[in-house]
């Protein structure tokens, strides 16, 4: 069956992330998707699981129209996803995963056991993951094993296109091989595989054809016998000239963090580095490398197991003028019920009293004077719910509350994910303002161009350690991002 | 736009503390079961009738204000009833030993030690509010029980001064509650304290990160749910003057009834004193009425609890159309 894509776009409220993208897959071909972070991957396959309604643009299947309503309709059409995250129900047996919903019954209405565990250990089989006993919980096996187990499951049925979303991520050595094994057997039964991953080795070796996403735009088609990895890193991160990241030049003062050894089980190991006063300094990492969970630890807000310099507690951090602009606002930046009012005063309650009491008047003044200064729309929003705010003006909050706090060092997880220009660039200016009146900054990012753009030095995190430190002057987003594939020379 | 509209202004009317706004609908509510009281029973009116009806809210209002503060951390406090129970057997047991204000007291701090243990339990050890506060249900019940078995009933008459005192046309106690309900309501939107536990309820994570201890707030909660308990076991066994140790059973459920009909979210982060405290009114004035009808008391509870259910939905109807 071939698959086509025509001119899809993709908006979450005012943000556009696929801007048409044209894709057309043959079946019998491993197609593979690359693109750094946030370039529109995992919407391209949220559209093509069912699982999102792309806004515009058009899928062919066999050259016929169709419109996926569901995960279920583009299921029953044969398409089927393996998401990164894994959907594994661990306190069931891998039988019962594979068959959910589809048991065989035995006349009264009973599940047939040895029936479903009979179809359960072929699916297996034909899949080539033999060595998984059917009968055990699947939470008992390793990760590596329960994504197999996830693979057969979407093989299940009558499969025309196979979607795989960094299958290899978990996967190593023989498991490795068991996985390619089955995808060169799909290909030779007709199947399309579309296969996204940034492991760049594993693309050159499988694919037939690869296409390069950046930016919500499929920027260039190619095959592995026409392209080096060194070019697909070059095409990645591409190259953009605009003139939205104000000029640095603030030559660095004295140590404000300074971080050494630092370690969390089984999230980041060994991280050191120093924050100076006056300095923005980029964080790069792709999803997983430990960048976020290392910010937090160093905030206090999870202990670290080994290391110096990381606060024990959000309160002794902020009490030492550290401010965490995290990740995901509305999960851990702001209270989406209450006000901007209350929001914006959340974190310098204690210091703005008047005997037991908020002082009420000066709290308002001050949160107001902040509005002003971030130019939060709309301007007369203090007694307004947070969550009626527009995404950029909610990130504006959850910064006008740390800046209340007067920090010394102030560390932004993507401070503009889901954020429209505009307030980009007025969350840019803010930034080097603040650098320049002596604040320390760590930026994380998975926006190269933002990270190079936007600061002074960048590290990079690879699978949970330094992989390098580098001047934003002197180094590309092809160094950068090679560092955190792991290409590096 | 409507419903955008009616959004906000709904939550404004109950994030801010700027409550005064309550829904004209629960107001027009209130004022039309006075209405109908007064025209259809000659006795609603009458003195006795109405310092009788101010006595009967104490309770139910000290345990819904307590309830509030726990509910809108997100949890719930199901002991309530039983530490209205121990409180007032408690007391009533020491007058015989103690001056009076003294035995009051340590009644109160007998809630305040169950809602701090109540509250230790959710917040340091995670487990869930509503099984702690359920073993502490029948955990606290059962020692009033062992304190006594039988009904104590202190001779002192001062003992009853606090229950039946009236302060002109007032009686004291009610006096007491609506002062703890001031109090609470500048509690909750003027301290710190008080606005971290809102901001607990809306997203406790967010809350941890800006610095808050949230386990110490939540166990305020839970230690201010547990003093009103305490107070109203006092106040209560001092008004009917006589401490039952069987007193006090599903009192949780008023409260936690006052705090749903007055807007509160189970989920927490909202919820207000003066709409909880309209939920108190409607919830006494409903129980004083089906009195005054004679209407038997089991189906009493039947009618309660369908009046309960038409008035959220009367509420929840009424916030959509904004």
């Amino acid at each position: 069956m071939s698959l086509e894509l025509r001119g899809v776009r993709q908006s979450y409220g005012d943000v556009e992330v696929l801007h048409g993208v044209d894709l057309t897959g043959r079946p019998g071909e491993v197609l593979a998707v690359v693109g750094a972070n946030g370039a529109g991957k995992s919407t391209l396959i949220r559209i093509l699981a069912g699982a999102q309604r792309m806004t515009s643009g058009e899928l062919r299947i066999d050259g016929e129209r169709v419109d996926l309503r569901s995960p279920h309709d583009a299921h029953a059409r044969g398409i089927r996803t393996v998401y990164q995250e894994l959907s594994i129900v661990g306190g069931l047996s891998v039988t019962e995963n594979l068959l959910m919903g589809a048991f065989p019954r035995r006349r009264g209405g009973l599940i047939d056991w040895p029936e479903a565990h009979r179809r359960a250990r072929e699916l297996l089989d034909s899949a080539g993951f033999g060595a998984i006993d059917p009968r055990v919980l699947a939470g008992r096996l390793s990760v590596a094993r329960q994504q197999m187990v996830e693979i057969a499951k979407a093989l299940a049925g009558e499969v025309k296109v196979l979607v795989l979303d960094e299958p290899s991520a978990v996967l190593a050595g023989s498991d490795l091989e068991s996985l390619f094994a089955l995808i060169r057997r799909l290909r030779e039964r007709g199947v399309l595989v579309v296969y996204v991953s940034h492991r760049l080795a594993e693309v050159m070796e499988l694919a037939d054809s690869i296409v390069v996403i950046k930016d919500g735009l499929i920027i260039a088609t190619t095959e592995p016998a026409k392209t080096s990895e060194a070019e697909l890193i070059g095409l990645m991160a591409g190259r953009r000239l605009e003139q939205i990241y104000p000029a640095r030049r603030e030559p660095p003062a004295e140590t404000r963090l300074e971080i050494s050894g630092l370690s969390r089980r089984g999230e980041f190991e060994d991280i050191s580095f120093e924050l100076r006063a006056g300095e923005i300094v980029g964080l790069f990492g792709l999803v997983g490398s430990g960048r976020s969970e290392m910010a937090r630890c160093v905030f206090g807000a999870e202990p670290a197991t080994k290391g110096n310099g990381a606060y024990r507690s959000p309160a002794e951090a902020i009490a030492a003028g550290l401010a965490l602009v995290t990740e995901d606002r509305k999960r851990s930046g702001l209270i989406l019920g209450m006000t901007v009012l209350d929001n914006i005063a959340l974190a310098t309650m204690r210091e703005n009293r008047r005997g037991p009491l908020i002082d009420a008047a000066g709290r308002r003044r001050r949160v107001t004077e902040m509005i002003d200064r971030l130019s939060i729309q709309p301007g007369r929003c203090a007694t307004m719910p947070v969550g009626a705010l527009s995404g950029g003006n909610q990130q504006k909050a959850v910064l006008a509350k740390w800046l209340l706090a007067g920090p010394r060092v102030l560390i932004l997880d993507e401070p503009t994910r889901g954020v429209d220009m505009a307030t980009r660039v007025d969350i840019y200016r803010m930034v080097d303002d603040l650098a320049r009146q002596g604040l320390a900054v760590l930026l994380i990012s998975s926006d190269l161009t933002e990270v190079l753009g936007a600061t002074d030095r960048v590290l990079v995190m690879r699978e949970g350690r330094l992989a390098g430190d580098l001047r934003s002057e002197t180094t590309t987003e092809d160094e950068i991002l090679a560092h955190a594939i792991g290409q590096a020379a | 736009m409507t419903g955008h509209i009616a959004r906000i202004r709904t939550t404004r009317l109950i994030v801010g503390g700027r409550d005064i706004t309550v829904t004209a609908a629960f107001v027009s509510l209130i004022v039309l079961l006075v209405a109908v009281a007064a025209l259809t029973s000659d006795t609603f009116l009458t003195q006795t009738n109405l310092t009788n009806l101010l006595k009967q809210m104490v309770t139910t209002g000290l345990l819904a204000f307590g309830m509030l503060v726990v509910i809108l951390t997100g949890g719930i406090d199901l002991s309530v009833g039983s530490m209205v129970a121990f409180s007032g057997i408690l007391t009533a047991g020491l007058v015989t030993g103690l001056p009076i204000p003294v035995a009051m007291i340590i009644g109160v701090l007998s809630g305040v030690g169950f809602g701090l243990i109540n509250g230790v339990l959710v917040s340091r050890f995670g487990l869930a509010a509503f099984v702690v506060t359920l073993a502490s249900l029948t955990t606290i019940r059962g020692l009033a029980f062992v304190y006594s078995e039988v009904p104590i009933a202190p001779e002192d008459p001062a003992f009853f001064t606090l229950g039946s005192a009236m302060a002109g046309p007032i009686p004291v106690s009610t006096l007491i509650m609506l002062a703890v309900f001031a109090a609470g309501g500048v509690f909750l939107t003027r301290t710190p304290a008080g606005r971290s536990i809102v901001a607990i309820g809306g997203n406790a994570e967010t809350v941890r990160l800006a610095g808050i201890n949230v386990p110490r707030h939540v166990t305020l909660a839970y230690t201010i749910s547990g003093a009103c308990a305490g107070l109203a076991g006092v106040i209560l066994a001092s008004r009917v003057g006589i401490a039952q140790p069987s007193v006090g059973v599903a009192f949780e459920l008023d409260a936690i009834a006052a705090c749903v009909i007055g807007g509160a979210s189970l989920a927490g982060g909202r919820g207000s004193t003066r709409a909880t405290f309209g939920g108190v009114l409607v919830l006494v004035l409903i129980n004083n009425l089906l009195n005054l009808y004679g209407v038997q008391s089991f189906w009493q509870q039947v009618l309660k609890g369908l009046i309960i259910i038409a008035v959220i939905l009367v509420q929840r109807t009424n916030r959509v159309r904004g």
